[in-house]
């Protein structure tokens, strides 16, 4: 029905649109969005495609066309190709962890439990706190004689959580889910607030238990917000800087914890080669751009 | 409604692309490497170090107060992830200060491929000045024959350890006896294995690409007799002194002498190792918290007079200046005899003169803790001034924690894969 509203609306239509003064007011951040955003972005795929260097101003330096080089330099790296390896057992772990406990935690919330503020209180507060301040508690929790290690004594992992190759990155995907989850609690919260109770009711009626409801009520009812949670997540996780930057060292054990994003501080911040640095960002913009793509179409109401 | 937004979406992406595609060369403006004249006022930027700040204040003081016409303002380096990436990003956007007292040699190469340091060579005294002040063999600090930093002061790198921690452990906090690598490794396991400290020696096991200036380097250094890591556009440590050093370290990790997780505070303040490897700072850092004494960095021989690494650092001019005449008389006054007198005084760090022992002979008489230091001065050297330094740095960090701090590779893969693409680095 829209859709041929739209079509018999459209011959007439001013370039200017039909409310100007609407136009007018979503101009201020249409600008943001090209400078801060778009512009750097474009710049972005310039950069990779040239052989380049930031240089003082005034200061010209050669900067040829270079065609795929750069990209060619970073798809045969062992350690780029490793860095998205980790991105993907980083996104396996954290994206469906989140989806699920923040569903699970917000139903339990919404469900009138007792100290209900109390717990969501709790949940938020990791999500309000600089990683920076909680990484330095993790890194005590998980330590060799960390208070973790220490409690589980025989069956701590040997080499320990943050020097492990195997269990470096889960404990990252682990740390960023906890500290996380507080706001897509927040969001299913506010989907949850949407649902009909008399669907609830009808439910009930018809008999079904409580999972029963759950799974055929509450899950699809909040479908739309589980997309934008799911794109969030994939964006948050492919982005992943501090965790390993800080909690690992600089992506250690032996790189088994690097991400795109730490390389690209690597190569485009500290080493001064922000063609390369650039050939990394592209790639995973294109690689976050299809992942959201295929969580949106497989999430899709049919 | 839909449609509109789409229009202008498309309009202004449109315009920007333009815009920002064609956007990619650099603005004009004046600009180059020469070492221009212009006198007048100008900014410096110096370390954060308290100590450093109070040398500055001083001489920013004493100079303004004869130079009216010139006057200096002094501020700290922007805070950022290292000074290296706020002079970096400074730099890039026009905004760096005449002056920076904070330069490391590594970072040297890739600011002057940017346009961003003055060649100081280029000032009609510049070469005969910093070679009259610091010796003919500070041509190290060359770049492309030329000099774009002044080599200022040395942090020379020494086993820095907890003489209470030694004496627990059964070892002679006068003279440890710790010298080579098989006696430094013995010593470690007395000290952990008598549960005097949890670990020997603990170097950040992180994987910055400065790290290797504070475990492999010094002493790599100690068993060369002071070659860099890359001399004459090749890299020099796949050699059997390179893989001594490389096995003692993975052996003192291997047996959990040193810890393979970084430290989650001071470890040495808090007791938890008993070594760290350090400069002349750490004598007053830990004057008030340990009792420490320094040894030279061990070697196979156990020779007594060791090089170790420099751990400069030094001053740069850069091309945003304006008023580079004063600039330079400035960096000259600050390096002056008496002036080098003030930074010794005021930080303990060494500078580089060529005759630090005799001229300040009543400062180290008086503090003697400082002159094994200055002796060490005379046996130093600096990391390679080399196009790629950061990069090459890097990449011998990753294989070096590979293979040393966490085994899984060996130390000849270590040796052998860094050596390949550290010579693709250097030679490019």
């Amino acid at each position: 029905m829209t859709t041929t509203a739209t079509r018999l609306r459209t011959p007439r239509r001013p370039w200017w649109g039909v409310q100007p003064i609407g136009t007018l007011f979503a101009l201020p951040y249409l600008v943001f969005v090209a400078v801060v955003f778009l512009y750097p972005l474009c710049f972005a795929v310039y950069i990779a495609f040239h052989d380049y260097i930031f240089t003082a101003p005034g200061v010209t330096v050669p900067t040829p066309f270079v065609g795929f080089d750069n990209f060619v330099d970073v798809l045969t790296d062992p350690q780029v190709l490793q860095s998205f390896r980790n991105t993907g057992v980083f996104l396996v772990i954290f994206v469906p962890l989140t989806v699920v406990l923040s569903l699970v935690l917000a139903t339990a919330l919404n469900a009138g439990i007792r100290f209900a503020s109390a717990f969501r209180v709790a949940f938020y507060v990791p999500y309000l706190t600089a990683s920076v301040s909680l990484v330095g508690v993790w890194m005590l929790l998980f330590a060799q004689n960390g208070l973790i290690n220490t409690i589980l004594g025989p069956l701590a992992p040997s080499p320990s959580w943050l020097i492990n190759s195997g269990l470096a990155m889960p404990t990252i995907a682990l740390y960023v889910t906890w500290k996380q989850l507080g706001f897509y609690i927040l969001l299913y919260l506010a989907a949850l607030q949407n649902i009909p109770k008399e669907l609830y009711e009808s439910a009930e009626t018809d008999g079904a238990n409580g999972r029963q409801r759950f799974l055929n009520v509450t899950v699809p009812g909040v479908r739309s917000t589980t997309t934008l949670v799911l794109i969030l997540a994939i964006i948050l996780g492919a982005n992943l800087f501090t965790e390993p930057y800080l909690l690992t060292n600089g992506g250690g054990p032996d790189g088994a914890s690097a991400t795109p994003v730490l390389l690209i501080y690597q190569q485009g911040i500290q080493q001064q080669n922000p063609d390369t640095a650039s050939a990394i960002g592209m790639i995973l913009v294109i690689v976050v751009g299809l992942l959201s793509l295929v969580a949106s179409r497989l999430n899709r109401e049919t | 409604m839909k449609t509109t937004t789409r229009t202008l979406a498309v309009i202004g992406a449109v315009a920007l692309l333009a815009a920002g595609c064609s956007g990619g060369g650099d603005g004009g403006g004046e600009g180059g490497d020469g070492a221009a004249g212009g006198t007048g006022p100008i900014t410096i930027w110096t370390s954060n170090n308290e100590a450093e700040l109070a040398w500055a204040t001083a001489v920013v003081d004493a100079w303004n107060a004869e130079h009216p016409d010139e006057q200096v303002t002094a501020q700290e380096i922007p805070a950022g992830a290292s000074s290296e990436e706020a002079i970096t990003a400074a730099i890039t956007a026009g905004t760096a200060p005449c002056l920076v007292y904070n330069i490391a040699n590594a970072a040297v190469s890739g600011w002057v491929r940017q346009g961003g340091l003055v060649n100081l060579s280029e000032f009609e005294d510049g070469a005969s000045y910093i070679e009259d002040r610091s010796g003919e063999n500070v041509t190290s600090y060359q770049t492309d024959g030329s000099y774009y930093q002044l080599p200022w002061k040395s942090n020379p790198v020494m086993v820095m350890y907890n003489k209470t921690v030694f004496a627990a452990a059964g070892l002679d906090p006068e003279n440890p006896g710790m010298a080579t690598f098989d006696e430094f490794l013995e010593g470690s396991r007395q000290i952990v294995s008598s549960g005097a400290a949890a670990s020997a020696i603990w170097p950040s096991p992180t994987s910055e690409f400065y790290q290797p200036w504070f475990d492999f380097y010094p002493l790599f250094l100690a068993e060369t007799g002071g070659t860099m890591l890359v001399e004459d556009g090749a890299s020099t440590f796949n050699t059997d002194e390179g893989r001594a050093v490389g096995e003692f370290w993975a052996t003192m990790y291997s047996e959990g002498l040193s810890p393979q997780e970084a430290s989650t505070d001071d470890a040495m303040s808090a007791g938890t190792t008993a070594m760290q490897l350090a400069g002349p700072w750490a004598i007053a850092s830990y004057a008030e918290s340990v009792d420490v004494g320094f040894m030279p960095v061990p070697s196979s021989s156990g020779a007594d007079e060791v090089f170790t690494f420099a751990d400069s650092k030094n001053i740069s001019m850069f091309t945003s200046c304006e008023n580079q005449a004063t600039a330079w008389e400035f960096l000259k006054f600050t390096t002056s005899e008496e002036n080098d007198g003030l930074l010794l005084e005021n930080t303990g760090q060494m500078p580089i003169r060529t005759d630090l022992a005799t001229t300040f002979s009543d400062y180290f008489a008086a503090n003697p803790m400082y002159e094994a230091f200055a002796s060490q001065t005379e046996r130093v050297a600096d990391v390679p001034s080399i196009d790629n330094s950061v990069e090459v740095w890097q990449v011998f960090r990753d294989e070096y924690s590979s293979a040393v701090i966490f085994g899984s590779e060996s130390v000849d893969d270590f040796l052998t894969n860094a050596e390949t693409e550290i010579n693709g680095l250097v030679g490019e």
